[in-house]
């Protein structure tokens, strides 16, 4: 089993386990945790699974492609250094104990 | 009779997101969605694209868990349809005789598929994409498909299109129009993906005119307006839809093409709301046109809106309109609205499949089509959203990044 850590936008902290392959969007939305929308389903298309990636793990994970890194300009203003769309990062065994920060959907 | 504080009427994308919504902004009082389908709140989009393909099991589509609504307390009366509303007693009648009383009202039933009007479109075999079992009814019958039919050249029946030919079907696909996404882009975007398909071995005709579904018990071919018969064991109508608005408008709200509303999602009686592709408003990036968005976009802004306008923190809707279609490796990303645009200026190399339409009125930047182009589609939505004026010349210039270009 694999733990991930959620903060959600509020400061709850939620602490899931993930299935090995579901990307970390999926692992959120599978437990209702607050502050993924995942408008677009998972296909990098809406940026409403935006996170900020414990910087100890934050250099483990592969590198993001040009499509997230463009996405990501479209919540700028809650981007930092480690900001990811959490829909393309894969759930492995590496990932246990990984905490993400939510910082929150707008609408 | 139960009461709900907030009924909300169907359980698809908008209606669940309102219900989301609810509650993340603290509503306390009962909450619940009656829905016609038998299913858990879903994700339409894969239904033309990875579910169709294979390549997403069920459970994924789920918008949230079953869990959740529990947790939520939101209840699900699934496999309901609601048939009249008795808006001064502020109650719903169901199909099972059962009625339900509610304090506010939040219609989102989407629309029913357009069907083809002509002879034939009942058999065995003819089938439209709106839900899990639509879905479903095509998978059943794949594996006895070697070529199929697609009517309608939108953005369902392309993605279904690239679908079958992935999955090795003979493919024709039948476009009324003179080219594919009439509608909703310009003629560079539609001839880019005719030309896409053809490649991809769609035989893609446009101003197509069919006749006749043919076949005894099951389908066995279309035939077109010239006499033509096309050989099919399945056809798939992908037409556009039409609002699943008659219960409202026989309880004299106001509406006609969609269930009219105000700034706020409201319509015409104050304790009832309706979002998502039934949902007809003005929208600012339409010039203040009124009409009905079909998008996910649409739908979760809309519902949001409503929540906040029950939750008396009402907001005027400004969400940008934006959708996204993948077919191939083509990824599509629609930021603004189009129509009545007086220029469309292509940036990028259509032949490099990386480029961006994009569409101006009266100077301004109204909407952009980007294909394979993310980072335009990202910088033009905050153009958009500006109204910006930029020279012709320099959104051509694929050198500089869109946000840096200099405004008029
Ligand atoms: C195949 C397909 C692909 C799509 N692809 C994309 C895409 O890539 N990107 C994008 O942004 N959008 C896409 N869309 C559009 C998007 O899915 C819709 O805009 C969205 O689902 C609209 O949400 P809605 O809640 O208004 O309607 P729906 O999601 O259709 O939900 C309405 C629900 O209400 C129920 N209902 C109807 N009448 C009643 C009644 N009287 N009583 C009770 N229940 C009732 C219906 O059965 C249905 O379950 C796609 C749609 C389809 C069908
Ligand atoms: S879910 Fe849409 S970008 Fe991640």
């Amino acid at each position: 089993m694999t733990t991930i850590v959620f903060f959600e936008p509020d400061g709850t902290r939620r602490e899931v386990e993930a299935n090995p392959g579901e990307s970390l969007m999926e692992v959120a939305v599978r437990h209702g945790v607050e502050g993924v929308d995942a408008d677009c389903g998972g296909v990098c298309a809406c940026a409403t699974c935006h996170g900020h990636i414990d910087p100890a793990f934050f250099g483990r994970l592969l590198a993001m492609n040009d499509t997230e890194d463009a996405m990501l300009e479209l919540v700028e203003d809650q981007r930092a250094a480690n900001s990811r769309l959490l829909c393309q990062i894969q759930v492995g065994p590496e990932l246990d104990g990984i905490v993400i920060k939510l910082p929150g959907v707008r609408r | 009779m139960p009461h709900f504080d907030v009924l909300i009427v169907g359980g698809g994308q908008a209606g669940a997101y309102a219900a989301i919504q609810l509650r993340q902004q603290g509503f306390v009082g009962t909450v619940a969605i009656a829905g016609r389908e038998n299913e858990l709140p879903y994700e339409r989009p894969p239904l033309s694209k990875e579910y169709l393909l294979g390549d997403k099991e069920w459970e994924r589509l789920l918008i949230r868990p079953a869990s959740f609504w529990q947790e939520k307390a939101i209840a699900l009366l699934l496999g309901l349809e609601v048939t009249a509303v008795q808006p001064t007693a502020r109650q719903v009648t169901m199909n099972d005789g059962s009625s339900l009383g509610y304090g506010k009202l939040i219609w989102a039933t989407g629309g029913e598929p357009r069907r083809l009007a002509c002879p034939g479109t009942d058999l065995k075999g003819v089938h439209v994409v709106r839900t899990r079992a639509h879905a479903d009814a095509i998978l059943g019958q794949l594996s006895d498909v070697s070529r199929a039919v697609i009517v309608g050249g939108g953005y369902i029946g392309l993605e279904a299109a690239a679908v079958l030919r992935k999955l090795g079907k003979e493919v024709t696909l039948l476009e009324a129009l003179p080219r594919v996404l009439a509608r909703v882009a310009g003629e560079d975007v539609s001839s880019f993906y005719e030309a896409e398909h053809r490649a991809q071995g769609v035989d893609l005709r446009t101003s197509a005119a069919i006749s006749a579904v043919e076949g005894l018990d099951r389908v066995s071919g279309v035939r077109l307006a010239d006499g033509s018969l096309i050989e099919c064991q399945m056809v798939i109508v992908g037409i556009g839809i039409i609002p699943s608005v008659e219960p409202l408008l026989a309880a004299g709200i106001k509406g006609e093409n969609g269930i009219e509303v105000d700034d706020f999602c409201r319509t015409s009686d104050e304790n009832i709301y309706a979002i998502g592709d039934c949902a007809a408003q003005a929208n600012r990036f339409a010039g203040g046109a009124v009409l009905r968005v079909e998008s996910v976009q649409n739908a979760n802004d809309q519902a949001a809106c409503a929540v906040k306008a029950i939750l008396g923190e009402a907001q005027s809707y400004a969400a940008i309109p934006w959708f996204w279609s993948n077919q191939y490796d083509l990824k599509l990303q629609t930021v603004g609205i189009s129509s009545g645009y007086d220029a469309a200026i292509l940036r990028g190399d259509c032949a490099a499949r990386c480029f961006s339409v994009l569409y101006l009125k009266a100077g301004r930047l109204i909407a952009v089509d980007a294909i394979n182009a993310t980072r335009d589609y990202v910088q033009a939505r905050k153009l958009i959203e500006e109204w910006a004026m930029i020279a012709p010349e320099d959104l051509v210039d694929t050198s500089r990044p869109l946000k840096d270009l200099p405004r008029l």
